[in-house]
């Protein structure tokens, strides 16, 4: 198999996106190709992959990634569409990975986008709920919010997590973002004020108990891209790509009540584990990492399925400051889905933009400083379909 | 101010209001907001806030700041009955407003919310200032209510679950109207309505400064 680069990035600012659908996908596209130092010309690519959720049920667009190649002017390049709920975004970089590992393509360029904003608030959490089971799960009513409540609860319960445990992360969170010019949100809340005053509990209401407003992502528009290239053509880009070394997807239950242990995130630890094998790292190699967290009890979760702390410890290492940039293993530097926000179908792009970023040394005032290997894990459905994938740079 | 007969004959009777008491809330910024309401002498001081968000036409901020204007002028220049604007601010700056005014002694007739400082769930704190003013402090019973906006919209009619009253005429027209009983008020208001009193005087001094944005 050839080894595989990203060549360039691209990244709208997420947040609420004016214009249609695909002129945003467009403008990630356009900057990750000249980021490459590739035109927007037929035959500059061999392949696009198109991520989104949401493009037919919420904006009423299908076959997007052909619609992607015409705008573009990057006729006759292969196109598809692709869609694994939020984790689409990492599936559709792993489909890229594989096209040129293959030797299929040289060129492949990724964009995962989505325009959730253009529905209420309520509309947006019905249409991600229809990942869940239909009959089992969907049909009751439950939605994200719902199991990520009931996942914090027992979560809780037996490893005593707290409410300001969440809020320290997603004041982390908030923080980073402020260095991140394409965050959704630049605000940082204050910890008391969210907390302990005594406003907090109209300022910092519950969402999906113990959940609060603060411990859950915003609903954002947005796009991420990327050119993966091969890496023995590394020479035709102008900066030397960064590796993706290893990948790694796994599955779980549909119907999470059939989980055997309902606190585990089995296809986290799997994919994760695959990725580290692929990459033939450890988790203690891991410089800088990406984790899904839409709910901020996921950060904390994932952080242990990942393997960087041992089973219900994440959130005493983020008490300790162990997850801060500068600390032992800075997660979401990008301001993480809680700050930066979380157009489904992008996110998996946006964590590997930022993990390439970090690998360049081009994260500003967010930078982990020497950061060589990065991890980013992207987690479709309420875990049962999750994407690990791992970048290195490469020394000169 | 001595007013001539024709100025007096122009002028709405007054009912006695009794005036909405300051309270501060602490933000998720950390940073102290202190809600007062405004006498008229302070009118001319929000309008040249207001008056810019005239022209910008994102989330209707031009329509909601027209209108506010003008009610507010109406209630500098004594045109309007029993009109309120409470004002909300931080560390003088002034973050947003809301105004209504009686309809009667049992109904208050909500005009507008506008915020000046985002994304800290201001507008929601000052609408929800608005009715503890109507309902707590001047004990009335319902209060009418219309939204220009789909966020205004979300955070009124939805969030409060608001009685629909397609057949009682708003005075901002058009719109279908829609009603906060006290019953609802009573229901939600825990949960939507918060801040401590009193407010110190050196806090008060500093919010009455009425700072532009």
């Amino acid at each position: 198999m050839r080894k595989v680069g990203i060549a360039g990035v691209g990244h709208t600012k997420f947040g609420r996106v004016d214009g249609s659908f695909l002129e945003m996908l467009s403008l990630a596209a356009v900057e990750a190709l000249d980021d490459a130092g590739i035109k927007t010309a037929p035959g500059s690519v061999d392949q696009v992959f198109v991520a989104t959720m949401g493009a037919g049920m919420i904006n009423r667009i299908s076959g997007v990634a052909s619609a992607l190649v015409d705008t573009l002017n990057l006729r006759p390049a292969m196109a598809e569409t692709v869609e694994n709920g939020p984790a689409s975004g990492a599936s559709a970089v792993k489909l890229a990975y594989m096209a040129v590992a293959s030797g299929i393509c040289d060129v492949v360029l990724v964009v995962g986008g989505e325009m959730m904003r253009v529905v209420s608030g309520w509309e947006a959490t019905d249409f991600v709920a229809t990942m869940l089971h239909p009959e089992a799960e969907y049909q009751y009513g439950l939605t994200l919010p719902a199991f990520a409540g009931m996942f914090t609860r027992l979560y809780m319960d037996k490893y005593g997590v707290t409410e300001k445990d969440l809020a320290i992360i997603a004041v982390k969170n908030h923080e980073n973002a402020m260095h991140n010019p394409v965050a959704h949100i630049q605000l940082v809340p204050d910890l008391h004020a969210i907390t302990e005053d005594e406003d907090a509990h109209v300022i910092n209401p519950y969402v999906a108990e113990p959940l609060r407003m603060y411990d859950v992502c915003p609903v954002s528009d947005g796009a991420a891209a990327l050119v993966l290239c091969a890496m023995d053509i590394a020479d035709r880009f102008p900066g030397k790509p960064i590796r993706v070394a290893g990948i790694g997807q796994a599955t779980d239950t549909h119907v999470v009540a059939e989980r055997e242990v309902p606190t585990d995130l089995l296809a986290v630890r799997l994919a994760a584990e695959r990725a580290y094998r692929m990459a033939g790292l450890k988790p203690e190699d891991i410089d800088v990492a990406e984790l899904h967290d839409a709910f901020q009890i996921l950060e904390v979760a994932i952080s242990e399925e990942a393997g960087f702390f041992p089973r219900g410890e994440g959130h005493l290492a983020a008490r300790r400051g162990d997850t801060r940039v500068g600390g032992k293993i800075p997660i979401n530097t990008s301001g993480g889905l809680k700050a930066k926000g979380h157009p489904l179908g992008a996110t998996g792009v946006s964590q590997v933009v930022e993990l390439v970023r970090q690998l360049r040394g081009e994260g500003g005032g967010r930078q982990v400083q020497g950061a060589r290997n990065g991890l980013a894990v992207n987690f479709g459905g309420f875990g049962n379909n999750v994407v690990a994938t791992i970048l290195s740079r490469e020394e000169e | 101010m001595i007013i001539d007969k024709m100025e007096q004959s122009l002028r709405p009777p007054e009912t006695p209001m009794v005036p909405y008491p300051a309270k501060y809330i602490t933000l998720a910024s950390g940073e102290k907001m202190v809600v007062h309401q405004i006498d008229r002498e302070d009118v001319p001081r929000v309008l040249e806030a207001i008056k810019p968000m005239i022209t910008v036409e994102k989330d209707f901020y031009d329509v909601v700041a027209a209108r506010i204007y003008a009610e507010l002028l109406g209630y500098y220049r004594y045109r309007v009955k029993d009109e309120y604007c409470l004002v909300g601010t931080v560390n003088g700056v002034i973050a947003g407003q809301v105004n209504g005014r009686m309809l009667d002694e049992k109904v208050g007739m909500s005009y507008h919310t506008m915020t000046l400082k985002r994304g800290l769930r201001i507008g929601a704190q000052l609408f929800a200032a608005k009715m503890e003013y109507h309902f707590d402090f001047l004990g009335q019973e319902e209060v009418w209510i219309v939204a220009e906006s789909p966020i205004g919209f979300r955070r009124w009619m939805i969030e409060y679950e608001l009685e629909s009253r397609p057949e009682q005429w708003h005075e901002l027209g058009g719109v279908p109207t829609f009603v906060l009983t006290k019953a609802l008020w009573e229901k939600h208001k825990a949960n939507k309505c918060t801040g401590r009193r009193p407010v110190s005087e050196e806090m008060l001094a500093t919010a009455k400064k009425l700072i532009l944005p």
